[in-house]
């Protein structure tokens, strides 16, 4: 799923933002940028990038998704790391732009585009070598792993930054893996079955009673809040790199 | 359209049905897992391994077909190449009225169902019998399976209990043993009358023609036993290289399929009887099915066909559980049936299955616990994208267009003046507008509050701090 990368040399970082955090979670972003700063990062975030185009790749309308991620390709232009406040975008641009670009002449282009995208806890864990993240915080969570995320190295990356917080309780709960049904354009076509899943992962994670459920992807969080909100039933969620700023330590 | 046909199937499916799926998807699930990690240090490894070994079938299948050729004819049996289902069916017409028998013993196969094998040869004026209890179930109930290992996976044994009631097999039983037990004694006389009896093949060695054939129930072995004629029906993509190639394929397909480290009963039938091999039926005929399959050779489709046909895909997928195998209306359900189906279904068939490719979040559930290592979300992925170029209507029901996100992820100041103007979700009553992609979304869940382009000022603001500072 993951393509070789270089090793990160340098401390500079281009930072993406994610549409979702565009829109609605600019804390997240926030709470991003503040954890790479943390760990010695010089962060830039260019202000032209808008999505990374994973919408138009999962609808099929490969056209508008190789025009969008060219945009990218633009944007980020340089050799410095992509890192993506969201673990789903990452594995767009990484596994599925070069799957999309067979047979098209920038096709060298787009694997430097992926060889150089990170998901942020990979990035801090295997980028940078952070072994854990210091810091307290007395809460019982919930890590919920966005399929998206299956199969890379991030689903590590989160328990090992997670794991050296003072306080912090993971609680196990049913059907963990079990995908939440949003699935973008899925969540749309299919309007059923995805809200089906994600009572079904709401449920789940609910008979824990967590403080709040923590992930490295706020698409799953957001689909997984909007169900519960629709049954008007409290469902707190973070996005980890909160979590990792509001124990308030840093690279241990 | 305003969605997608699997998903209006799946919202009218009943309760007792979706809990039978639930059950038996789930024990499929837990027993695989089980076996795998107590028997393997690392299973992965071995499923790799096995992807390895049937892309490389897969990319050398002309010569490996040959070779599978050459070793049945040389010991004695009949080989013949159907490039069409129809075609298959005449061919197993022929050998069945040169037999002269009535009764046809048939265990469970799926390239039978290619052919609506069954159907057709009970239009023909044969018997055939489906000798797997859970295909006789479907039979007795003029039924399509809706799984391609546990054919009745959305039945429960009350259903099928009445199914024996109406069909004369007894007063109304559901005790599993007692429907077990008649179901065999109405199945001996079968087997003795039958002069033909059909196996599928779930692997056919190239190496010594061998074909491999796994039931729990014996009644393939039964078949074998008392006709005069075998017939195996197999897909092309069936061949393996080496007859020790079965030893990680079978350890890989049973864990995967049933949980059980080997099934009760493996058959091994490289020809029909001769001097040096006194028992099975005289006469065996080996029908390689091609159906389309030719074609996906070869393309960036081909991972497909190094299916074993485990069902390891439908029982992990969370769509697959809530919208049943008959929901992907074609013989190969779930998550392999949703690439499957539309390639086998050839350019002519392909606008009328393509919409199963959107069946799917992409969660990857399927390609974790595939044994041969299929990249199935990324086959879908691609699937979509050939809709989309074929300009499958059916494939587009429910899909928003991606016209006014293209405009706007291509153009930065147009996407970020809609991260502005995007507060006014906040206000709009966004459950009554007439929009049907709108509706899909708010109808079972809400939007957080709109805070775009909050984080970019922050940036702005940031940088000019440090400027000034």
């Amino acid at each position: 799923m993951v393509p070789n990368r270089e090793p990160v040399t340098g401390r500079r970082v281009q930072f993406m933002i994610s549409c979702l955090c565009d829109a609605f979670f600019d804390d997240a972003a926030r709470a991003a940028m503040d954890c790479l700063e943390r760990a010695g990062c010089a962060v830039t975030c260019p202000s032209d990038q808008t999505c990374c185009g994973q919408p138009a790749y999962t609808s099929g309308d490969w056209d508008a998704y190789r025009q969008v991620v060219r945009h990218v390709a633009h944007v980020f232009h340089g050799d410095e790391p992509i890192v993506v406040a969201s673990g789903s975008c990452a594995t767009a641009m990484f596994h599925e732009a070069p799957i999309a670009f067979e047979g098209q002449a920038d096709l060298p282009e787009i694997r430097r585009l992926a060889s150089r995208t990170w998901e942020l806890t990979d990035f801090l864990v295997n980028g940078l070598g952070v072994r854990a993240w210091s810091g307290r915080l007395p809460a019982r969570i919930a890590v919920h792993d966005g399929c998206h995320t299956r199969g890379t190295p991030t689903i590590r990356a989160v328990r090992a930054l997670l794991g050296g917080i003072d306080g912090l309780e993971v609680l196990a709960f049913p059907d963990q893996d079990q995908c939440c049904g949003f699935g973008g354009v899925f969540s749309i076509s299919h309007p059923h079955i995805s809200a089906a899943m994600g009572r079904q992962k709401v449920d789940n994670v609910r008979s824990v009673s967590p403080d709040f459920v923590v992930s490295a992807d706020l698409s799953c969080l957001m689909h997984q809040q909007g169900i519960a909100g629709r049954q008007n039933r409290e469902y707190p969620v973070r996005y980890v790199a909160q979590v990792l700023r509001d124990a308030a330590g840093g690279p241990a | 359209m305003s969605r997608q046909a699997l998903d209006a199937f799946a919202a009218g499916i009943e309760s007792e049905v979706l809990e039978a799926i639930e059950i038996g998807a789930r024990s499929g699930v837990d027993k695989r897992l089980a076996t795998l990690t107590e028997d393997y240090a690392d299973a992965d490894a071995l499923r790799r391994l096995a992807g390895q070994v049937r892309q490389h079938t897969l990319d050398h299948l002309d010569e490996y077909l040959a070779s599978a050729e050459e070793r049945l004819t040389s010991h004695g049996a009949q080989v013949h190449f159907a490039a069409s289902p129809d075609r298959a069916l005449e061919m197993i017409l022929d050998i069945v009225r040169a037999s002269g028998t009535r009764v046809i013993t048939k265990s469970k196969s799926m390239a039978s169902e290619e052919l609506d094998l069954t159907r057709r040869l009970t239009e023909e004026g044969f018997e055939p019998v489906e000798t797997d209890l859970g295909e006789f179930v479907v039979q007795l109930d003029g039924d399509r399976p809706s799984h391609i290992v546990k054919p009745i996976i959305h039945k429960n044994r009350r259903d099928v209990a009445r199914s024996f009631e109406r069909c004369g097999l007894g007063d109304y039983d559901d005790d599993p043993e007692t429907i077990t037990r008649r179901a065999r004694a109405y199945m001996r006389d079968k087997f003795l009358d039958a002069r033909v009896t059909m196996t599928g093949a779930n692997f056919i060695s190239a190496e010594s023609g061998r074909v491999a054939v796994v039931t729990n129930e014996g009644n393939a072995r039964f078949g074998l036993a008392a006709a005069d004629v075998h017939i195996v029906l197999a897909g092309i993509d069936k061949v393996i290289p080496r007859d020790r190639d079965l030893a990680l394929l079978l350890s890989l397909l049973i864990r995967s399929a049933t949980g059980q480290r080997i099934t009760s009963y493996v058959e091994l039938v490289a020809g029909p009887r001769l001097a040096d091999r006194p028992s099975g039926p005289r006469e065996m005929h080996v029908i390689f099915l091609d159906a389309n399959r030719s074609s996906v050779v070869g393309s960036d489709m081909a991972p497909i066909l190094r299916c074993i046909r485990c069902g390891a895909c439908m029982n992990a997928c969370p769509v697959y559980r809530l919208s049943s195998g008959h929901a992907y209306r074609g013989v190969y359900p779930g998550p392999m049936g949703a690439v499957l189906g539309p390639l086998l279904a050839g350019n002519e068939g392909f606008a009328a299955v393509a919409d199963l490719a959107r069946a799917s979040t992409f969660c990857g559930a399927c390609r974790d616990v595939c044994p041969v290592d299929i990249p199935i979300p990324d086959l879908l992925a691609r699937l979509r994208a050939r809709s989309v170029r074929e300009g499958v209507i059916l494939a587009r029901a429910g899909v928003p267009s991606m016209a006014g996100y293209l405009l706007l992820a291509r153009h930065p100041r147009l996407w970020r003046l809609a991260m502005g103007l995007g507060r006014v979700l906040d206000w709009l009553p966004l459950r009554r507008l007439p929009l049907a992609s709108i509706r899909a979304w708010f109808d079972s869940r809400t939007l957080p509050r709109w805070r775009g382009a909050q984080f970019r000022k922050d940036v702005k603001r940031g940088r000019r701090e440090q400027e000034d500072g």
